[in-house]
């Protein structure tokens, strides 16, 4: 049975008030008051799609020796040339002897993704594809993308052991229907009107491939308890509904209340949703939207409890936390020129072929371990740190990124160069030994004390505007 | 048998510029200007000079790597000189690399010389960058030295149970003590005496140490020409000397920073090297028979933890030692930070270790003005910490008045 082993999807910490926005920039466009409900979550100032896109996966508690390959999908990759899903596997300490894959160009690339990990383990080419989608899409002030654009990510295991649900089938149409678009000339995208993309786009393509996908598999709507699209608009959902002639219960909210739309990642982020609350025997029907629609059918098995226990995504839901004031939000995404000081333009390149060197440890997190005297040791060491041992070259790796720890002592410093001050970090201690001086995120420093449980997370350390590197690693927060 | 370097190499002169925001001068003007004391308090000419170590940290916006400013700017006639550096031990580290070098009997009369002009860099704090290397760069948190020392706050507060609040009010201490003094020093940096209440006021630079917790960033230069014992009597005849009692130093094994067993409330580096002088200079009883310190107070949580890591105040015992004016002035104690210390003379990095002994140096010799005079003093003892809690080099000097 091939099907999805494991679900995750994250939301970043940070929620932004629509309401705020609309206050902010309501006077430059005055119809956006319609949109101006509920929150939409954004990324910390230290997050990217790749960072989220670990954030999800870690959800999914993989097993990294097993996955044979990882395929990322995002419109908002920070690299063009330089895989993506490749720092990804790194930081999740995968194999080398891996495939991986960036998926990308359009909104459907994140269904695209899990069909085609889905149909290698059908072939027989895989047995265990992590497929992660994610994005971090930019909008301009004032307009209706800045209200619906919501940042976060979703991730499948796929495999054919142990599935929670199984794949029964998909369909795929991939037509250029341009409602919008984005080039390397802009970080923002451009949208033709509203109208026509609404009426001949999502009114004509969704229905489209269902109505292809049934007719494919001989299946009637009522075979399935919930039936999943991607559409933003809410009086275009309200049509839809009532034109696919969709009953209440097999309607799946779109999260935009309190997420707003992911972009790549918004089908996986409903499907995780849905199965976090799914039963053994339920059908689920999950419709992409992007330059044409990917349908793909899943079956939940009886094995859906194991996600039930841990519901990652509605852990991350409930943790959101409201990012105030708005301005703070245009300075995290480099919306609008700010003063970062005559301290902030120390600027030396990335040394690559040092990061390749320490690849496992920059990226993820693994130091050593003394195989004499068992002392857990980051950065990796030659000579073992406990004085009482000292061997020389008896080490093996030994990953930090799944343990927990424990705050040993902190500060919060308003001398570092940060767009996020004051810049929190301390000693950690982790469970099983081993002590890390690092970079605390998602957290305040009034609530932080000694003896805190701290675990890894991924996060962006520098973003260098000059050269456009994006320089990763790891940091802690707040269990 | 390894004797130690006690009584075998005498101070013979000294110089120290007037520390601060240097706008009127580079670091060539500075080595002019404390090279110019120093020859003249040591009597003797510049030709005399045999050998010289030179130390500065941040030569990159100073003046420049190597011996060769040293030499280039004093028109020293071709003499050996070595550039050292050791973080901020880095002026002792000249001191040293001088008294070794006489002790050995490879030279009779040797100089070192300590600068740095920070103050063209064109923000406050120290340069910015990473001095731990391009490791640190890329798996380090995003730290500077306040947020570093900071964390021997929390860490303490923890340990030793002690609300944050009363710690805040023993650092506040530190650095009033420290004003009062500075106040009464022409060389000094910033020279007003502030109240405890505006230095708790003050805004917060790392949490938990505000503005006043934090010490100048200073341009300044200080430096000692040193020579055997029997040419300084002969030079100096029937006059004070200060002798070399004690030289150490002691740095990180990394266990302070991957290893689980310290408690990031000490400074393990400073006890060694502290232990390791004391045994050199023949002191059993420091809390007794010290007369005064200069210990490295970049932020008043280090001088805190330094009372206790120097085995003057007992693990946990800091703060009343602080609060009941041991380290003041006049206070009966050990005064420390006579001439301000690093908080309100300055702290340019390479010059900072040889200040600290020019004061000493000049408080052994009785120079100083009656209200900032400490009296008969036997030794007295210097202290630098270079680096971080958790990753450091630490010297401790003693001199003594005569042998």
């Amino acid at each position: 049975m091939v099907g999805i082993c494991m679900a995750g999807a994250y939301v970043p910490r940070y929620r932004l008030s629509r309401e705020k926005i609309f206050q902010a920039m309501g006077w430059l466009n005055p119809a956006t008051r319609s949109l101006a409900r509920g929150q939409k979550a954004v990324a910390n100032y230290d997050e990217d799609s790749v960072t989220m896109a670990v954030s999800a996966t870690m959800e999914c508690r993989v097993e990294k020796e097993k996955a044979d390959c990882l395929y990322f999908a995002s419109t908002t990759m920070p690299y063009q040339e330089r895989q993506n899903a490749g720092i990804i596997a790194t930081a999740l300490g995968m194999r080398e002897d891996v495939r991986t894959a960036d998926f990308t160009g359009s909104l459907k690339a994140g269904t695209t993704a899990l069909i085609s990990a889905l149909e290698t383990v059908v072939a027989g080419g895989c047995s265990s594809i992590v497929v992660c989608a994610s994005d971090c899409r930019l909008a301009k002030m004032g307009g209706q993308e800045e209200m619906f654009f919501g940042d976060g990510s979703a991730t499948a295991i796929v495999g054919k052991d142990d599935v929670i649900a199984e794949y029964k089938g998909s369909f795929s149409l991939s037509v250029d229907f341009v409602d919008r678009f984005r080039t390397p000339s802009s970080p923002f995208g451009r949208a033709w009107e509203d109208r026509w993309i609404r009426d001949a786009g999502y009114d004509k393509i969704i229905p489209r491939a269902l109505n292809s996908f049934l007719k494919k598999y001989d299946l009637k709507l009522e075979d399935f308890s919930k039936v999943l699209y991607c559409c933003p608009y809410p009086s275009e959902r309200r049509k839809l509904n009532k034109k696919l002639g969709l009953k209440e219960d097999q309607i799946q909210n779109f999260l935009m209340e309190r997420v707003g739309d992911t972009g790549v990642a918004q089908p996986l982020v409903m499907l995780a949703s849905v199965l976090e609350n799914a039963r053994a025997g339920d059908n689920i029907l999950l419709l992409s939207y992007g330059n044409g629609c990917d349908a793909i059918w899943f079956e939940v098995t009886d094995s859906i409890g194991r996600l039930k226990e841990s519901r990652p995504l509605e852990k991350s839901l409930d943790a959101g936390v409201e990012l105030d004031p708005y301005e703070k939000y245009l300075v995290w995404r480099d919306v609008v020129p700010f003063e970062a000081g005559l301290r902030a333009e120390h600027n030396p390149p990335v040394r690559w072929s040092l990061v390749w060197r320490l690849r496992r440890a920059i990226l993820g997190f693994c130091g050593s371990r003394c195989t004499r005297c068992g002392t857990p040791q980051f950065p990796p060491q030659r000579v073992c740190v406990n004085p009482a041992c000292g061997a020389i070259d008896e080490m093996e790796d030994y990953y930090f990124s799944d343990k927990e720890g424990k705050v040993a002592s902190f500060t919060g410093d308003n001398l570092a160069a940060t767009v996020n001050p004051p810049q929190i970090y301390g000693h950690v201690l982790f469970e099983g030994g081993g002590k890390v001086l690092m970079d605390f995120t998602d957290c305040n420093l009034d609530t932080l004390h000694v003896g805190m449980p701290v675990t890894p997370v991924f996060r962006v350390k520098d973003y260098d505007r000059v050269r456009g590197t994006t320089r990763y690693g790891w940091k802690v927060k707040p269990v | 048998m390894a004797s130690g370097i006690r009584d075998k190499v005498a101070i013979l002169g000294m110089g120290c510029t007037r520390f601060g925001e240097r706008w009127d001068a580079g670091g060539e003007d500075l080595i002019v200007e404390a090279f110019t004391q120093c020859l003249e308090d040591a009597g003797i000419d510049k030709n005399e000079i045999q050998a010289c170590w030179f130390g500065t940290y941040y030569p990159e916006i100073g003046v420049g790597k190597s011996g060769i400013p040293l030499s280039s700017t004093l028109k020293l006639p071709f003499l050996p000189v070595t550039r050292v550096e050791n973080k901020c031990a880095t002026g002792t580290e000249a001191f040293r690399g001088a008294c070794y070098a006489v002790a050995s009997g490879a030279y009779d009369i040797c100089f070192a010389l300590g600068v740095e002009k920070l103050k063209d860099t064109g923000y406050g704090g120290l340069p910015a960058g990473s001095t731990e290397g391009e490791i640190d760069v890329m798996l380090g948190a995003n730290k500077t030295a306040p947020g570093a020392f900071a964390q021997l706050a929390s860490a303490y507060s923890a340990k030793y149970k002690i609300p944050m609040e009363r710690i805040k009010e023993a650092m506040a201490h530190v650095s009033w003590k420290s004003h009062q003094n500075g106040a009464m020093n022409p060389r000094a940096h910033l020279r007003r005496a502030v109240t405890k209440e505006q230095i708790l006021k003050a805004p917060m630079v790392a949490y938990p140490l505000g503005l006043f917790d934090c010490c100048g960033v200073s341009d300044g230069a200080a430096c000692a020409i040193v020579t055997t014992p029997e040419i300084a009597k002969s030079i100096k005849r029937n006059e004070d000397l200060v002798f070399v009692k004690a030289l150490q130093i002691a740095c990180s094994s990394g266990e302070e920073a991957l290893f689980t067993a310290w408690d990031g409330a000490s400074v393990l580096t400073t006890t060694r090297a502290a232990k390791r002088a004391y045994d050199e200079a023949g002191i059993q009883d420091p809390r007794r028979e010290i007369s005064m310190m200069e210990v490295h107070d970049c932020f008043s949580i280090t001088e805190l933890v330094t009372m206790e890591d120097l085995q003057i105040s007992p693990r946990g015992g800091a703060i009343e030692d602080i609060l009941n004016g041991f380290f003041d002035l006049k206070g009966g104690g050990i005064p420390c930070q006579v001439d301000g210390g690093l908080k309100c003379f300055g702290h340019p990095i390479g010059a900072s270790g040889l200040r600290m002994i020019f004061e000493v140096y000049n408080q052994l010799l009785q120079r100083w003005p009656e209200e900032r005079l400490v009296k008969n003093p036997r030794y007295g003892l210097t202290h630098n910490l270079g680096g971080f809690p958790h990753q450091n080099v630490v010297a401790v000097t003693i001199l003594g008045i005569n042998s």
